[in-house]
């Protein structure tokens, strides 16, 4: 065995080409871009104008179109009405069983959609509600579907504003209170500001999940036309009376629709990033 | 004059028994101790952002033990200024006297003053985005002296500056306190920054409070 001179010059070390490993990157993550891109040009190429045009005049799928609008925005509101609080709370005050109300605050998210539209039905049989239902109907009426896409919406939303919450630093918050003010004034001149990007991303995701929300919506309010169809049933009913072309037209209004408002949101986020950091 | 009467906290497992110490009026005290002596939470518990597990906390001899922290007549300078991202350098340095409702002729009076004795003017309509550490620092001592409070905690606000801005910095605290007698209480680690601004030095160590000479600048 030789020892190895101690006075023998140590031969330069150089690091391996990067390039295999931006390879294997590109290949992975290209392959699902592929997928994605794939998936959606098959919509645009199976459709044509024709097609899109007789979709859009028929009084049943401008129905649901306006439904779907209406219903996607005032979820979208209530969502943000509830996930604000819950998120602000759940990261600035500390109280026993936080953990259990953390994972249940998840459920929505992770329970089958079909699963949440037959707990609402059965829910809205309780006497208290039935009651209730004689002086406003909600099942199987517009109020179930703006419910049904407002359960699973909001769940998305909570979690947005739970790690917008996270990420903003106490101490802001904490220097306003010692200038003057109380939680209340902190909170809407010093952290509500601070969380508008976290808002508008979760008014986004809101938006999406509630336009494309179908299960709850089919069993707790039905899919009755020119009542509680939004697009989704469409696509379903167009699909089960074989009307492929009008199904596809539809799903592509979908995503012309969920491209737009991510845009746009996006779109006035980094503006607003740009005029004013945040 | 801030008085700690026997005062007790408590942060998770991290526990100060039996704190009391006086602070004179019109001092500037350097608080310093080895990270983790819990120098911030004592601060923290002065400004009223913790809450005390016992004893009694008074400033200018009013008891303050209970009070909220805007009740306090404190101003707090945290180590990175915690600037408000959405405001411009003027509304900061209005933003407490906005809560106090001050007139608007006094309002804008009083930055002028202010933004006139920490070199803020150019800067007036500039929001903390892009300002430099030393620009920053002088925003928050501005924001915190506005509504003239009695005290002044600082926590380590010089430790993120470079020589020449921490230079500058300790000019403008020193200048700060001719113009307004204010008492301050001033986290470092630095004995330099101690030496040259502080005319006492309280020491936090095994719990205790200490009070050390001054060393020479």
């Amino acid at each position: 065995m030789t020892t190895p001179d101690p006075s023998a010059p140590i031969p330069p070390h150089r690091p391996g080409s990067d390039r295999a490993f931006f390879a294997a990157l590109g290949i992975l993550s290209g392959t699902y871009i592929v997928l994605l891109t794939a998936t959606v040009s098959a919509d645009f190429f199976y459709t044509t104008p024709g097609h899109f045009w007789r979709a859009l005049q028929s009084p049943e799928i401008r129905h649901a179109i306006r439904l779907s609008l209406l219903s996607c925005t005032l979820t979208t509101l209530l969502s943000l009405w509830v996930a604000v609080p819950i998120g602000y709370l759940m990261t600035r005050v500390r109280f026993r069983g936080q953990a259990l109300l953390d994972a249940l605050l998840d459920i929505p998210i992770v329970l089958p959609p079909l699963v949440i539209g037959i707990s609402l039905l059965i829910l809205f049989q309780a006497p208290p509600l039935r009651a209730l239902e004689r002086i406003f109907p909600v099942t199987y009426a517009v109020p179930s579907v703006i419910l049904a896409q407002f359960m699973v919406a909001c769940a998305f939303a909570v979690r947005t504003m739970r790690a917008t919450f996270e990420q903003i630093s106490p101490r802001p918050e904490q220097v306003a209170l010692t200038l003057g003010c109380n939680r209340s004034e902190a909170f809407w001149r010093v952290v509500l500001p601070s969380a508008r990007r976290g808002i508008l991303t979760a008014a986004t995701l809101a938006w999406a999940r509630a336009l494309g929300e179908f299960g709850p919506i089919l069993i707790f309010s039905g899919a009755t036309r020119m009542k509680t169809e939004v697009l989704p049933t469409t696509v379903f009913l167009e699909l089960s009376v074989g009307n492929l072309e009008a199904a596809v037209a539809v799903s592509l209004l979908m995503v012309i629709a969920a491209v737009a408002v991510l845009l746009l949101i996006r779109g006035y986020g980094l503006n607003s990033t740009l005029n004013r950091p945040l | 004059m801030i008085e700690l009467d026997h005062i007790t906290l408590q942060v998770g497992g991290f526990r100060l028994s039996d704190l009391s110490c006086r602070i004179p009026r019109g001092s500037h005290t350097a608080l310093m101790g080895r990270t983790g002596a819990g120098k911030t939470t004592l601060l923290e518990a002065i400004c009223g952002l913790r809450p005390l597990v016992s004893g009694v906390l008074r400033i200018d001899g009013r008891d303050v033990t209970h009070e909220p922290p805007g009740a306090r007549g404190l101003g707090f300078v945290p180590q990175d200024g915690a600037l408000f991202a959405h405001l411009t350098v003027r509304q900061h340095l209005a933003f407490a006297l906005d809560l106090r409702r001050w007139p608007a002729q006094r309002i804008a009076e009083r930055v002028q003053e202010l933004a006139g004795w920490l070199r803020l003017k150019p800067l007036l309509d500039r929001h903390p985005h892009g300002l430099s550490g030393g620009e920053s620092q002088r925003v928050a001592l501005g924001r915190a002296l506005a509504f003239h409070p009695a005290v002044l905690c600082l926590d380590e606000p010089l430790s993120a500056l470079d020589d020449d801005t921490r230079a500058e910095i300790c000019d403008v605290l020193t200048d700060i306190r001719r113009r307004t007698g204010v008492t301050f209480l001033h986290i470092t680690h630095n004995r330099h920054e101690a030496a040259r601004l502080a005319d006492r030095i309280l020491l936090l160590r095994d719990g205790r409070i200490e009070s050390l000479p001054v060393p020479e600048a």
